[in-house]
C-alpha cells in the first residue's frame, strides 16, 4: 500500500499545476463550507441563546391543551395547586435540570392615568426565573437594580416608548380572573425590557405573588414550568424522557395531565434556524458537486494522458485491482491534500474573524459580537465527505483503466 | 514447461504453437494476420521473428505474451495452454513466467531507474525487500546501469533506458522474454549493445529470449531466424545449421 501511495503520490507531482489547481478548488470549497458553517452556527446558537436563555427557557411544560390556546393565555388552563405540586416534584428529582421557573401568564390592561393598552404579563419568582433564563436582566434597561421586587413591574420598552412611562413610575394593571371577576393593583416602574424580535414585544414581568393577587387566587396555579437544563446539547433525549415520566400522570377523565414542549416548537425563529441548517446542507451539497467534478476531470484527464503507461503494467503482470487501486489512491490524496490544507486555511481565517470581533444585530440587538466557531465533529464531516467523493469521483476513471486491454493500450499513441 | 512427446523421447520447450491462426475485424471485413503458423522453441533459445511490416511479428509476439488470443489453433506457453486463461489468470501468468522489452523502453516516468526495475518484483510478485534488492543491484551489475540506479529515464539516454527494460524483465526470473522491436528506436551501435545484453543475459540465467525485427542488420545476432510473410511461417535459419523454407 505505502508504494501504491508513493506512485500515486508522484504521479500528482507530475502535474504540478494541474494538482495545485484540483487541490486549490477543494481547499476553497471546504474553505467556505467551514466558513458558512461557523458563521451560521454561530449566528444559529446566538439567536436559540437568546430565545432561550432570555425568554423561553430550553423546555416548559404546561398543561395538555394550554398550547393550543396560548394565544388566549388561558387562566382555566392553569395547573391547578395539586398538579403543580407533583410536577414540580418529578422534576426536582431530574438530574439533568439545572433550573426551573412556574409562571403564571395572563393579559391584562396596562394603564397610566392617561392612557391605557393591553399587556400580556408574566407572573415569577425572580429568583427563580433568573436562573432559568439567565439572560433576562440583559434586556432590562433604566433599571434600578435585577431584582423584581413585590410591587414592580418590568414593563416592554414599546409601552415604554408609545406611554411615555420610565422608571419609577407609578402604572396599574387590571385583569380578568377565570371566574370573570376584574381586579386591579398599582405597580412601580423598576424596569424597561428591550425586545429580542423587534417591535411588537407585549410581555411584562411581575412577581408571582402580585400576580396571585390581581388574579385573586386563593392558592397557586400556573400556566407552565419553563425548565434549563445543565447541558443544552441533550434537550431532545431529556425532552422524550420527560414526556416518558410524565406520560404516566393522568387526570381524573385517565387522559394526560401534562405536556412537555422545548423551545423549537414555542418559537417561529426555529423555521429560521431549520433554514440555516438547510441552507448548510445546500452548501455541503456544491461542495460535494466541486470535488466530485474537479477530482473526476483529473483523474479522467490522468488515465488518458497514461494509456500506455497502463498497457505497460497491464502488460507486465499487474492485476487490474492494483492498476484500479493506483488510481483511487491518486484521486483520494488529492482529497487528502485538499482536505489538509482547506482545514488550516479554514481554521486560520476562522481564528481572524474571531480575533477582529465583527459585529452584527439581531432584531433590535445591535453590536453582537461575532463569534464564528466550527465544531471538530463538523470538520471531521465535511473532511470526511470530502475524502469520501474523492474515492468516488476517482472509480469511475480508476475502473476503466483497470479494465483496459494491455494490446490495445500498448498501440495508444 | 511445455511437454511434447515424440517417440519417446520427453523434450521441453518454452514455446508450442500448433497451426496458430488470428483473425482481425476491420469492418465488416476479418483480416487474417496469422495463418496456420506452428513452431517449437526450446528454452534458453535466442530467437528472432523477422519479416516486413504487416508480415505479423507483433501479433505472434502479443499472442505468446499472453496479451492476445489466437482465433484458432492451439498455443502452449511455458507449459500452459494459455488459451483458456481468463484476464486475471495471464495478468498472473505474464507476472509470474514472461518479461516484456518495449521498442519505446516503456519504463515509468515517476520512477527511478532502480524502482522501474523494482516494480514487478513489488507490484506482481510481492518478493521480500533483501532479496528484492540483492537481484536488482545483480541485474543492475549486469546491463551496466549501476551508476545511474538513482536517476529517472529522462535523465538517461535511449539505450541505458533499454539496459533497463532488460533488467525489468529479468528481475522476475521469466521463463520467457519477449522482445518487440527492441531496438527500433536506437542507432546501430546502441541496439548491438542492447543485444550483446540480451545474450549476456541469456546466457547468465538461462532465460528464452524471443525478439521481432525488420532490421536486417541485426537478424545475424539471433541463433534461430523464423522468417514471416503475409502472416505464414515461411523459413527457419539456425545459425551454423539447417535452413527451412
Amino acid at each position: 500500500m505505502r508504494n501504491l501511495f508513493k506512485i500515486a503520490f508522484r504521479n500528482l507531482l507530475r502535474y504540478k499545476r494541474r494538482t495545485l489547481l484540483t487541490a486549490s478548488l477543494v481547499t476553497l470549497g471546504i474553505v467556505f463550507v467551514l466558513l458558512f458553517v461557523s458563521i451560521t452556527g454561530s449566528f444559529k446558537s446566538m439567536m436559540i441563546g437568546q430565545m432561550t436563555d432570555s425568554m423561553l427557557g430550553h423546555l416548559q411544560v404546561h398543561r395538555k391543551g394550554y398550547l393550543a390556546s396560548i394565544d388566549n393565555l388561558p387562566l382555566n388552563l392553569n395547573l391547578k395547586m395539586q398538579a403543580y405540586k407533583k410536577l414540580e416534584g418529578i422534576l426536582n428529582q431530574q438530574l439533568e435540570i439545572e433550573a426551573i421557573s412556574p409562571r403564571i401568564k395572563f393579559g391584562g390592561m396596562f394603564s397610566t392615568f392617561v392612557e391605557t393598552t393591553n399587556i400580556r404579563l408574566n407572573g415569577v419568582y425572580p429568583d427563580r426565573e433568573l436562573k432559568t433564563v439567565p439572560l433576562l436582566p440583559s434586556r432590562v434597561t433604566n433599571a434600578r437594580g435585577t431584582s423584581l421586587e413585590k410591587g414592580e413591574i418590568w414593563i416592554p420598552e414599546l409601552m415604554s416608548k408609545s406611554m411615555k412611562v420610565n422608571v419609577g413610575d407609578t402604572v396599574v394593571i387590571i385583569a380578568t380572573n377565570k371566574d370573570g371577576s376584574v381586579n386591579g393593583k398599582q405597580f412601580k416602574v423598576a424596569g424597561v425590557l428591550e425586545s429580542i424580535t423587534g417591535p411588537g414585544g407585549r410581555d411584562g414581568y411581575i412577581h408571582i405573588d402580585d400576580a396571585m393577587e390581581v388574579l385573586r387566587m386563593e392558592e397557586m396555579e400556573v400556566s407552565e414550568i419553563a425548565i434549563r437544563l445543565k447541558d443544552f446539547g441533550r434537550l431532545q433525549g431529556f425532552s422524550d424522557k420527560l414526556e416518558g415520566i410524565l406520560s404516566g400522570e393522568l387526570n381524573k377523565q385517565g387522559k394526560p395531565m401534562f405536556e412537555v414542549h422545548t423551545w423549537e416548537k414555542l418559537s417561529p425563529f426555529y423555521n429560521i434556524a431549520r433554514m440555516i441548517d438547510i441552507m448548510a446542507f445546500f452548501i455541503k451539497l456544491m461542495l460535494i458537486a466541486i470535488v466530485l467534478i474537479s477530482i473526476m476531470n483529473v483523474m479522467i484527464m490522468a488515465v488518458y494522458e497514461r494509456i500506455r503507461e497502463i498497457g505497460t503494467i497491464a502488460a507486465i503482470g499487474t492485476l487490474p485491482g492494483k492498476i484500479l487501486s493506483l488510481f483511487v489512491l491518486e484521486g483520494l490524496s488529492l482529497g487528502v491534500l485538499g482536505v489538509v490544507a482547506g482545514n488550516i486555511l479554514g481554521f486560520i481565517i476562522i481564528t481572524i474573524l474571531n480575533f477582529s470581533k465583527m459585529t452584527f444585530s439581531f432584531g433590535r440587538q445591535t453590536g453582537l459580537i461575532l463569534s464564528a466557531q466550527v465544531a471538530p465533529m463538523d470538520m471531521v464531516v465535511i473532511s470526511l465527505i470530502v475524502i469520501v467523493i474523492s474515492v468516488i469521483a476517482s472509480l469511475q476513471p480508476a475502473l476503466k483503466a483497470s479494465r483496459m486491454e494491455p494490446i490495445k493500450a500498448l498501440r495508444h499513441v | 514447461m511445455g511437454l511434447v512427446v515424440a517417440e519417446n523421447i520427453t523434450k521441453i520447450y518454452s514455446v508450442v504453437a500448433t497451426k496458430v491462426s488470428k483473425d482481425y475485424q476491420a469492418g465488416e471485413i476479418a483480416i487474417r494476420a496469422l495463418n496456420e503458423v506452428s513452431f517449437e522453441i526450446e528454452p534458453a533459445s535466442f530467437v528472432s521473428f523477422v519479416g516486413p511490416s504487416g508480415s505479423g511479428k507483433t501479433t505472434l509476439l502479443n499472442l505468446i505474451g499472453c496479451l492476445d488470443k489466437p482465433t484458432e489453433g492451439k498455443l502452449e506457453v511455458a507449459g500452459t495452454d494459455v488459451l483458456h486463461l481468463d484476464r486475471k489468470q495471464s495478468a498472473a501468468f505474464r507476472g509470474n513466467n514472461l518479461g516484456f522489452i518495449f521498442q519505446d523502453f516503456n519504463l515509468l516516468p515517476v520512477l527511478t531507474v532502480f524502482e522501474n526495475i523494482e516494480y514487478p518484483l513489488l507490484m506482481v510478485q510481492n518478493i521480500p525487500g533483501g532479496e528484492r534488492k540483492k537481484r536488482i543491484m545483480t541485474l543492475l551489475e549486469a546491463v551496466g546501469m549501476i551508476e545511474q540506479k538513482d536517476k529517472f529515464p529522462d535523465q538517461i539516454s535511449g539505450g541505458q533506458k533499454q539496459r533497463v527494460a532488460i533488467a525489468r524483465a529479468l528481475v522476475t526470473n521469466p521463463k520467457l522474454v519477449l522482445a518487440d522491436e527492441p531496438t527500433a528506436n536506437l542507432d546501430h551501435k546502441t541496439a548491438f549493445m542492447v543485444l550483446e545484453s540480451m545474450k549476456k543475459m541469456r546466457n547468465e540465467f538461462q532465460t528464452t529470449f524471443i525478439f521481432s525485427t525488420h532490421d536486417q542488420k541485426i537478424v545475424g545476432e539471433a541463433e534461430i531466424v523464423y522468417s514471416l510473410e503475409d502472416g505464414e511461417l515461411v523459413g527457419k535459419q539456425v545459425k551454423g545449421g539447417e535452413k527451412n523454407a
